[in-house]
């Protein structure tokens, strides 16, 4: 399946505006994620933080992750590198990363893996290095951990990193401490050690929310056109819409646990089909209203030990009463809606409910 | 660097006056009277004693003992005791009033007994420490985690003392697996072999407290970011716990460690009394029950300035270790 740049691809509920924006080609299947769960005990029961998760990520592309904190969406990606705990961590189903399976990999396998086919920038790179070791050192170390060279040919690609992601004078930089460097500088530092190896997949989890404002448009411009140079897939997790709005092809909602939807960026931004989706949306503010007409959505994200019953959200859905019982008592499941746009709600005509003409303009603010 | 030394000297010497101050009143202007321990104390006439204080030169007022004391010290004096003069050179600590050797001398040839005894507890207490530490921390809320806790507790919680008896009797009496301490006269081999045991007890019984330190800084580190993108890079976990991990959590090891030696060395006065080991420990509680002003003087003096030096080494040490601590 290829797509060109600039296509604009056929929405099924025909959309009057279509917004531009540039789509990366359809690149190989790097990572599969098939009805992923991930459960853990706590001391107020289990936790379900993932359950019945599928995704997949493709080179070139870029994948968002979206919800609130508590969704669920960093703890499936700490799985994709094995770093959760795993004396704790129950896993089922199947992460298929190149066509290797790392649900139930050994720590070998898993190590073979990290760095060299999935690396992962991490949210705060003020605790994400090593405060005690220089950082091209750090990034030396991850080259070495795979490459058969000597420390001086790692230091040297260290440095090659550090000049790539737009670090002046990276041979000195590189002798240097991480508490030398600015945050933005040290976000910069964690994607260079991330890019070091080259890898397939690089899974970006929340890289500008401990930034300066100023900063995080020149990080994520720089993840984009790494990306390009280095044709791996990304996965950016975010609860940032106006990120993903920026940056994404492709965008997983998830809620509680699950995905609620699934599908194209520009699709599920200009016409959201999930309640949730919507009300992400309408909390965001826009240049064409005022302040106060920001609408957040009511409620609190539920507990992942004691989720509601039937669809996590109806709690606080907005339109359950169109619905009915089936919403407290049944899980929906995920439903195609129209072609590679997936999501999981009762409301047998979302589509229409969702976007009358005013929602329309907002997203327009939003993605333009 | 050097005007952080600079002033760190300055308040090293500043703390060493006031030490000197405070033991000298204690002593010298306490209830102490090696007068009368001398003369003993039954059939002791008090002209006898007046003639002791006299011959000891303690019948002066305090000041001028302290202002000659402190001269000595700095230029070394001459001192006249039970009729005779002697030469004491700078830094003067005296002569004993019992054995009327100098005190510089008694205590500078037990001193390599005491260090070394430190010395090799420190090996034991933080080998020992640090290893069972980590191993706990990394095996967190496991069976062999609450035994290290819990043993640590209970082994810390028993009086030192009692410890060092129970270990010396049992291991070097009862069951004499272990030598006994000699004398360095009889050889370095067999001196050094009759250390192992105090060194042994002391080093265990400190280290009880460095495994909970260990452990607890450990159990920290293991969960800050930074281990976690030094796990993400695909390394050994053998690299991540030693050279990630352990690196960070050591930091605050070596400060308790540096705050501990004062310590340590109460801890080898205790050891050297019960191990028979002849050094600057045992002197100091013979000196005490014999009211040898000098001896004890120096040895207080001398404890001190070992602390403050290790203290300002410890935190030489620590910019070592942290590249973020500067030292200005």
């Amino acid at each position: 399946m290829s797509m060109d740049f600039g296509e604009v691809v056929p929405v099924a509920v025909a959309a009057p505006r279509p917004v531009e924006v540039i789509e990366a080609p359809m690149g190989d299947v790097v990572l599969k994620v098939e009805d992923l769960t991930v459960r853990f005990p706590s001391d107020e029961g289990p936790v379900l933080a993932v359950q019945n998760l599928s995704y997949e990520a493709r080179l070139g592309r870029t994948l968002a992750i979206v919800g609130e904190s508590g969704s669920g969406k960093s703890v499936s990606s700490m799985t994709i590198l094995g770093l959760h705990n795993a004396a704790r961590t129950f896993i089922s189903g199947s992460v298929k990363l190149d066509g290797e399976e790392i649900v139930g990999a050994d720590e070998t396998t898993m190590r073979r893996l990290r760095s060299a086919k999935v690396a992962m920038v991490f949210q705060d790179p003020q605790s994400s290095l090593h405060p005690f070791y220089k950082v091209g050192s750090q990034i030396a170390e991850a080259y070495l951990a795979h490459h058969r060279v000597s420390k001086s040919v790692a230091r040297k690609r260290a440095v090659e990193m550090l000049d790539l992601v737009g670090i002046p004078n990276p041979d000195r930089r590189a002798k240097q401490y991480p508490h030398e460097f600015s945050g933005g500088m040290r976000q910069r530092a964690m994607i260079a050690l991330g890019l070091v190896n080259d890898p397939l997949l690089l899974i970006a989890d929340e890289p500008t929310t401990a930034l300066d404002v100023t900063v995080q448009a020149q990080i994520l411009d720089l993840i984009a056109d790494l990306q390009k140079e280095f044709g791996s897939a990304v996965i950016l997790i975010t609860h940032d819409l106006a990120v993903v709005a920026e940056v994404s092809d492709d965008i997983l909602v998830m809620y509680a646990g699950r995905a609620v939807e699934r599908g194209l960026t520009k699709d599920v931004l200009s016409r959201p089909n999930h309640p949730y989706t919507w009300g992400l949306l309408q909390s965001l503010p826009s240049s064409s209203e005022e302040a106060d007409s920001l609408q957040a959505i009511k409620g609190s994200p539920p507990s992942l030990v004691h989720l509601p019953s039937g669809c996590s959200f109806h709690p606080r859905c907005a339109y359950q009463h169109l619905v009915g019982d089936a919403c407290m008592s049944q899980l929906p499941e995920l439903r195609s809606v129209a072609p590679g746009r997936l999501i999981r709600c009762h409301l047998a005509n979302p589509d229409e409910i969702l976007n009358p003409e005013t929602v329309m303009s907002d997203h327009q603010e939003i993605s333009s | 660097m050097l005007i952080y030394l600079a002033r760190r000297i300055a308040m090293a010497v500043s703390v060493l006056f006031v030490a000197l101050v405070a033991t000298f009143l204690l002593f010298f202007a306490g209830p102490a009277d090696p007068a009368q321990s001398m003369c003993g104390e039954l059939r002791c006439s008090q002209q006898k004693l007046e003639d002791i204080r006299h011959s000891m030169r303690l019948d002066r007022p305090v000041t001028e003992q302290f202002t000659e004391y402190f001269k000595g010290l700095l230029v070394g004096r001459e001192i006249i005791q039970s009729g005779s003069t002697k030469d004491c050179s700078a830094p003067c600590l005296g002569y004993s009033f019992r054995s009327q050797r100098e005190v510089k001398g008694a205590i500078l040839e037990r001193f390599p007994t005491t260090v070394t005894l430190a010395l090799m507890s420190m090996v034991v207490f933080l080998t020992v420490g640090i290893s069972t530490g980590v191993l706990a921390a990394r095996r967190r809320g496991s069976s062999l985690d609450k035994f290290v806790v819990g043993f640590s507790q209970v082994f810390g919680a028993i009086p030192f003392y009692i410890v060092a008896l129970l270990f010396a009797l049992y291991l070097t009496v009862l069951y004499p697996v272990l030598p006994r301490a000699v004398n360095i006269s009889a050889g370095v081999g067999p001196w050094l072999v009759g250390l192992i045991a105090p060194a042994i007890v002391l080093g265990l019984v400190y280290s009880t407290g460095y495994v909970r330190y260990a452990r607890s800084s450990m159990v920290e580190t293991l969960a800050q970011d930074y281990v976690r993108t030094a796990r993400s890079k695909g390394i050994s976990e053998t690299k991540v716990v030693y050279k990630h991990a352990l690196r960070a959590a050591i930091s605050p090891v070596v400060t308790i460690l540096g705050l501990d030696l004062a310590g340590l060395l109460s801890g080898t006065l205790i050891t050297e009394q019960i191990f028979s080991v002849d050094g600057v420990g045992r002197l100091t509680i013979q000196s005490l029950f014999q009211d040898d002003l000098p001896i004890i003087m120096g040895a207080v003096m001398i404890s001190c300035l070992i602390v403050v030096t290790m203290n300002l080494v410890v935190d030489i040490a620590y910019s070592f270790v942290d590249p973020r601590v500067r030292l200005t």
